[in-house]
């Protein structure tokens, strides 16, 4: 199982990390999602994986880390948050310059800085 | 029962100030909403003065809803924490006072994205807990994401893309690191970890230390230490005054997360996962420096050269700190409340001087007379002189204590000259600047827009902070001492977080 976990978490890292570098917002605001899903389920695997046991000390033989779960729902609302403002704002950036292209095409050394 | 809750009115306060600032209040709003924003800026320096003091004879520790410390969340306040929290208010004031001259206008929910802003900032600086200091960050960075967009415009639109998008990364990877510490440690809480980090042994250590350099990062991108500083430039440049002064804190926050990090956890009592990252920062920061100084050079527009003027302060603080010792770390803070107070007013000055050259803007080039020549060519001459460090102001004292701080040889050598050099480099590019605006102007009528005389005074005063950090240099240098020496002794914070000694709870 662990194995498996591993794969799975990094191939998501990989995946998203190419589709960061494609510098296209469309791909970047995907790859940063799959690459919240890989830290959400890596976070979830820190309290070491356990099947089929509550969260309770004593209950059972054995326990599974009840915080992994709540950090990673924290860090699910967090993130989510944040994928829609840079959703809208990848939009506005499509509809003002005409290409979503996160860097200028031509870019124009002496227009920097101006408001 | 009022000094107990002492150190969670710093959070409280701007929460409630910005959830009063959203209910619709009628014709007269933005009157309202300035009103509840300035009372709160003053509340936090009042408060944060009194946890000053208190710090200063106990650490206090805050145990929310009173889980204790480790499985509960707490805030603790020691002396470091208190004096970030004072600095941070005190810019906080002049900054909105600067903003409620109609810059607030200039957007919807100005003043409850400034208020979340302070809220996040805040956070960041009380809390002892690794996980909470990363939603406290994302407050304050989804609060930054809104305000770098206040009053429009297509260069503010592709800045803050890039800023986003850089730090939706970062936050992706501050987890992944505290997933990695916490597998290994099974705990968040900063003190407790300390503990376990420094029992570790064999692989474990190693994997502590990787995720450790990984923290590093993510607080580099705040910080903007060289390969991660990109973005500081173009989003500080093309920001309105009022929000870029706010700013000069924000690097300050990655630098205080990896102060307390980088001293606490993976300090010298560390064991085998000690001193991690100290090397990585001397060498970046050094590179930092140089960067830096170039691009300030290298700016053909005021706000640019100052964006660039907070990369030097980046590097020249990592660096020190990096060297590890008392003297350092103490030189350090010093510096970092000389920097934050000067930036914040060359940030506003410099939007003033945009606003009266009109056309010209902040580009350095020959322009129009400003309305109120004299006030803001003075009011620039002592701003440039302190931020470069000429004596007798603040920044001389502070690159004094900096430059002290070098011990061994060849810390001298890199660290004298560069220090220097990019000194030199900023009083080039900064009296360029200055001769280009203010003496060598085009003949004719002097523009005709002028700012009101409250509004310059708020620059004055953050300059006025920067004379009276000069004036008062003994005892603030002896506090920062005394942080320093906190710092490079963390058992007493260890002890006060998960003993909670210093609060009485019935």
């Amino acid at each position: 199982m662990e194995t498996l976990y591993a794969i799975s978490v990094g191939t998501l890292t990989a995946c998203s990390v190419y589709l960061i570098l494609r510098a296209r917002s469309f791909p970047i605001v995907i790859g940063l999602t799959m690459l919240s899903y890989a830290v959400n389920l890596f976070l979830f695997s820190t309290g070491r994986l356990v099947i089929d046991q509550v969260p309770i000390i004593g209950a059972g033989e054995q326990y599974t880390d009840p915080l992994p779960q709540a950090l990673v729902l924290t860090a699910i609302v967090i993130g989510f948050a944040m994928t829609a403002y840079s959703i809208i704002l990848a939009v506005r950036v499509r509809g003002e310059f005409g290409s979503d292209e996160v860097n200028e095409p031509n870019y124009q050394a002496g227009k920097e800085g101006q408001r | 029962m009022f000094g107990q809750h002492l150190a969670i009115l710093p959070l409280l306060i701007p929460l409630f100030a910005a959830l009063l600032q959203l209910f619709p209040w009628g014709d007269n709003a933005q009157f309202y909403r300035r009103i509840i924003g300035l009372v709160s800026c003053s509340l936090l320096i009042i408060i944060s003065v009194l946890l000053l003091i208190q710090s200063d004879t106990a650490t206090l520790v805050y145990a929310l809803g009173n889980w204790q410390a480790p499985y509960g969340i707490v805030l603790v306040v020691d002396r470091l924490a208190a004096l970030m929290l004072l600095l941070t208010a005190v810019l906080a004031l002049p900054v909105l006072i600067f903003g409620c001259y109609g810059e607030d206008n200039l957007g919807s929910h100005f003043h409850a994205l400034f208020q979340f802003q302070l809220l996040g900032i805040l956070g960041a600086f009380l809390t002892g807990d690794l996980f909470n200091l990363f939603v406290f960050f994302e407050v304050l960075l989804i609060s930054s994401y809104a305000l770098l967009m206040h009053g429009g415009g297509k260069q503010k639109l592709r800045a803050t893309l890039h800023y986003v998008l850089l730090n939706l990364a970062g936050s992706a990877l501050f987890l992944i690191s505290l997933g990695i510490l916490y597998g290994i440690t099974g705990t968040l809480n900063m003190a407790d970890m300390a503990v376990k980090v420094s029992a570790l042994t064999g692989d474990d250590a190693v994997i502590a230390r990787a995720g450790g350099l990984m923290l590093l990062i993510v607080f580099g991108l705040k910080a903007a230490l060289l390969p991660l500083y990109f973005w500081l430039p173009q989003a500080y440049a093309n920001t309105t005054g009022t929000v870029a002064a706010l700013f000069a804190i924000m690097t300050k926050v990655g630098i205080y997360a990896i102060i307390r990090v980088f001293t606490l956890i993976f300090g010298a009592d560390a064991g085998l996962a000690a001193g991690v990252g100290y090397d990585w920062l001397w060498w970046l920061g050094l590179a930092t420096l140089a960067v830096g100084g170039l691009g300030v050079l290298g700016s053909r527009d005021l706000r640019l050269a100052i964006a660039y003027l907070v990369v030097i302060s980046v590097g020249t603080m990592l660096t020190t700190f990096s060297m590890g010792n008392d003297r350092a770390i103490s030189g350090v803070l010093f510096y970092l409340l000389h920097s934050t107070l000067v930036t914040g007013a060359l940030f506003l000055l410099v939007d003033v001087i945009a606003v009266q050259r009109g056309k010209t803007a902040s580009r350095i080039i020959k322009g129009r007379k400003l309305a109120q020549h004299g006030a803001l060519g003075m009011l620039f001459f002592i701003a440039a002189l302190t931020v470069i460090g000429m004596p007798p102001l603040s920044g001389f004292v502070s690159k004094l204590f900096i430059l002290e701080a070098a011990r061994t040889g060849a810390q001298v050598a890199l660290l004298w000259p560069l220090v220097l050099f990019s000194t030199f480099l900023g009083m080039i590019a900064l009296s360029r600047a200055g001769s280009r605006m203010f003496w060598h102007t085009l003949p004719g009528k002097a523009a005709d827009i002028s700012h009101p005389p409250g509004q310059l005074a708020t620059i004055a005063a953050l300059l006025f902070g920067a004379i009276l950090l000069t004036i008062f240099a003994q005892p603030v240098s002896d506090f920062t001492t005394a942080i320093a020496h906190d710092l490079s002794h963390p058992e007493t914070y260890i002890r006060a977080v998960l003993q909670l000694t210093g609060v009485d709870h019935e």
